[in-house]
């Protein structure tokens, strides 16, 4: 394949989101500002004895998101304990505590991480009813965050934020079960299996034995990827070809990761009045993507690295029906989003080409991010961005209209650091405490040196971002492991929300004061650049050190 | 209204909603996609098995082990890429080998892949391709590239007693484009080759 060739399919997808965003986005705006409830919302909001014209507080807002997460861990957690004694759970037993809490936390914090093999741990009843609904839920629940947090840009003093039930609703019924439907019966149509058959044994054309797995995999398969979930129903994940079949339902899966992602500064520009303000979060979101995406391409095409060379080729851990090609713009919208699907695996990728995927999390996955979560970290950074610019020129910071006090760079500052406070502290923790370090030695890592390194800081990098994704080879279904990848996704997926909740609640209660000559623009080309110029630079300086010790020295050495 | 008494109440909405949502999106909607699978597309939501002689013999999209139990290549049959999905092709174990790019086990086995091709193909080992010496990301990849299948043409025929010809436009007639004409690479699938020469003896 010509180089040239080589981004045909990248540019598929850009076409395709380029006449996606605006439908999409628009809908998704009108979904959240529109005034009626449909008939089963109304039926939906009795039983839960909730009143939808009620409008919440950033702090009643915050306690649902929390309370609706506190008790989805919860149930995930028991179905999993009481796994033996569920319908359609092939036999399987109950999943030992350390392991049901790491997944719990895992699958309702949109993360999808598997320190488990999914065909050897989860019957259908486990899939279906925990793993699936939180797919569906913790993106819902994302949604309903970055909506309110728009809700603050676009208020005038008004405390109220929407109400979290309502967003919850309506994220469900009017966008991700829809989606997931149509996109399951276009994954069916594609291969992807949908069954309940259980694992059956065949006799092969050699005369051996083959175990071929079942299972409801395509209604799965699409809100994995509609929701930026990622969590894979077999250990292949996106390359196993029951989930993935062929280069055409891989792109389509791409499509999906990145549907809602890139849609959402539409609807952020549509909700606040200002489509300009949209396109310029799309801009930067949009050039971050692009580039990445193409230097993993092009370092997996040089397929550099001893092994790789020996090969011919870096198609370890790659499928032929995929190739090179195919298997870096799946990884990188997995890791831009907060996806984490895989349809190659990353351990067995060159040193630069599996240092991307991590580069891409590192970022805050804000180009374009999970679904809600990747709008609402482009929106911090350009409230950090402005506050930087203001500073420069001597101006009074101000977004959209909002006064950027003491308070909102605070909360903005702390959004900011939480993140790479998780990914080194977690990191170095399991490298400095000697009784970690044997486990991690010992037990956890495959590839010994300096890719051993690179294991660990994938996997908490991967888990204080909600990815899911991993340099597989690590062996994470350890109590140390288990334990701190379950409280980093934790953190890193609620202090963030609680810090996104409080800024809307302070944004909210602010007049919108007018432009003035003396208003640094937020919507020009120049302001675009500084915004990607602000993201980059804050992650090189945060996280360039580790990278060195890792990636970087095993590619350069 | 106190917070307290407030987050009591909010935990009971929460319940309540988790309830109607695991029987809605848990149960109902992966039940009505197995239903219109199973009513319209049955062929592919049971996986596309492969029948030979009225019972089944695998999945057209799963590969399959041409090997004896040690990994000896059987040479009457066209050989599959490696694999880490259990002792290989594991149905019940889907999985690479996540071994890094500078792991001495992995550029020691690629070497050994080599020699091993070259010898029983009889070919140069310069000419060996990339996906005949890598194991797949899934373990069960069911392709080859058409370069594999190609080295391969002459040992099965020869061990079958076909026409190489014969056996030349098998491959060509299971040789695979790219989707569109530019999404993903060229394969061939090993299993439903094979499977058409079985079908050839029977």
């Amino acid at each position: 394949m010509t180089q040239a060739a080589a981004f045909l399919p990248l540019l598929t997808v850009v076409v395709v989101l380029a006449l996606l965003h605006r439908p999409l986005g628009d809908y998704m705006a009108r979904t959240f500002t529109g005034t009626k409830d449909l008939r089963m919302e109304r039926g939906f909001y009795r039983v839960l004895g909730v009143v939808p014209a009620s409008l919440q507080s950033w702090r009643s807002y915050l306690t649902a998101v929390l309370s609706f997460s506190v008790v989805g861990v919860l149930l995930v957690y028991v179905l999993q304990r009481t796994q033996a004694v569920l319908p359609y759970s092939l036999g399987l037993p109950a999943v030992p505590e350390g392991l049901a809490f790491n997944t719990a936390v895992s699958f309702v914090t949109n993360t999808n991480w598997q320190s488990y093999s999914p065909e050897v741990t989860l019957g259908y009843a486990v899939q279906m009813a925990a793993l699936a609904v939180q797919n569906f839920v913790s993106a819902a629940v994302g949604l309903a965050v970055a909506i309110a947090f728009v809700r603050g840009l676009a208020a005038r003093r008004n405390a109220a934020l929407g109400n979290f039930w309502v967003d919850l609703t309506r994220s469900l019924w009017r966008i991700l079960l829809p989606g997931a439907v149509i996109a399951a019966l276009v994954l069916l149509a594609g291969g992807v299996i949908q069954n309940f058959a259980g694992f059956t044994t065949v006799t092969t054309l050699t005369g051996a034995g083959q175990t071929l797995p079942g299972g409801p995999v395509a209604s799965q398969e699409a809100i994995k990827l509609l929701g930026t979930n990622g969590g894979g129903f077999f250990n292949a994940n996106s390359a196993h070809p029951f989930e993935n079949p062929s280069p055409w339902t891989s792109v389509f899966q791409v499509i999906l990761m990145l549907a809602i992602p890139f849609s959402l500064p539409r609807t952020f520009g549509t909700m606040i009045g200002q489509r300009r303000q949209g396109y310029a979060i799309l801009g930067a979101m949009s050039a971050i993507f692009l580039l990445s995406t193409t230097a993993a391409t092009l370092a997996e095409l040089a397929g550099n690295g001893t092994a790789p060379q020996a090969a011919g080729a870096a198609m370890e851990g790659k499928e032929q029906r995929f190739g090179v090609v195919g298997s870096t713009l799946f990884g990188s919208a997995s890791t831009l989003t907060s996806t984490g699907a895989v349809n190659s695996m990353h351990d067995s990728s060159t040193a630069i080409g599996g240092m991307l995927p991590m580069i891409n999390m590192m970022l805050g996955e804000v180009a374009p991010g999970g679904v809600g979560s990747g709008l609402y970290g482009m929106l911090i950074l350009a409230v950090v961005t402005v506050f930087i610019s203001g500073l420069l020129v001597g101006r009074t910071p101000e977004y959209l209209g909002k006064k950027i006090g003491a308070r909102e760079i605070k909360l903005a500052s702390l959004y900011i650091l939480t993140m790479p406070t998780l990914v080194l502290a977690g990191t170095a923790l399991s490298f400095a405490v000697p009784a970690l370090r044997t486990d991690i030695d010992s037990t956890s890592i495959l590839n010994p040196g300096l890719h051993g390194l690179s294991e660990v800081l994938y996997a908490f990098t991967s888990a204080a971002n909600n990815n899911g994704s991993a340099f597989a080879g690590l062996t994470a279904n350890t109590p140390w492991l288990n334990t701190a990848l379950g409280v980093v996704m934790l953190l890193g997926r609620f202090l963030p929300m609680v810090f996104v909740l409080a800024l809307a609640g302070s944004f909210a209660i602010q007049d919108r004061v007018p432009a003035t000559a003396g208003t640094v623009p937020t919507d020009r080309i120049q302001s675009v650049t500084l915004l990607v110029g602000v993201t980059v630079v804050v992650t090189a300086l945060t996280f360039f050190p580790v990278l060195a010790l890792g990636p970087l020295a095993e590619g350069t050495l | 209204m106190s917070s307290s008494r407030s987050t009591v109440r909010q935990l009971g909405t929460a319940v309540r909603a988790l309830v109607v949502l695991t029987l809605v999106l848990g149960i109902g909607y992966p039940l009505a996609i197995t239903g219109i699978g199973q009513l319209a597309l049955n062929n592919r939501a049971d996986g596309q098995p492969l029948i030979l002689d009225g019972t089944a013999v695998g999945s057209a999209i799963i590969g399959q082990s041409f090997t004896d139990a040690d990994g000896a290549a059987f040479p009457e049959w066209f050989q599959s890429r490696p694999s880490a999905a259990g002792n290989g092709y594991d149905g019940g174990a889907s999985s690479g080998s996540n071994l890094g790019p500078e792991n001495r086990d992995l550029v020691t086995a690629i070497e050994e892949r080599r020699a091993a091709v070259a010898e029983l193909e009889g070919v140069d080992p310069a000419t060996v391709p990339a996906d005949a010496l890598t194991a797949s990301a899934s373990g069960l990849d069911p392709h080859i590239s058409p370069a594999y299948a190609q080295l391969q043409v002459a040992r099965v025929a020869a061990e079958r007693g076909l026409e190489e010809g014969d056996v030349e436009a098998l491959v060509e007639e299971r040789t695979q484009g790219p989707d569109l004409g530019y999404l993903g690479e060229p394969t061939v699938n090993v299993v439903e080759l094979n499977m058409a020469l079985a079908q050839l003896d029977t």
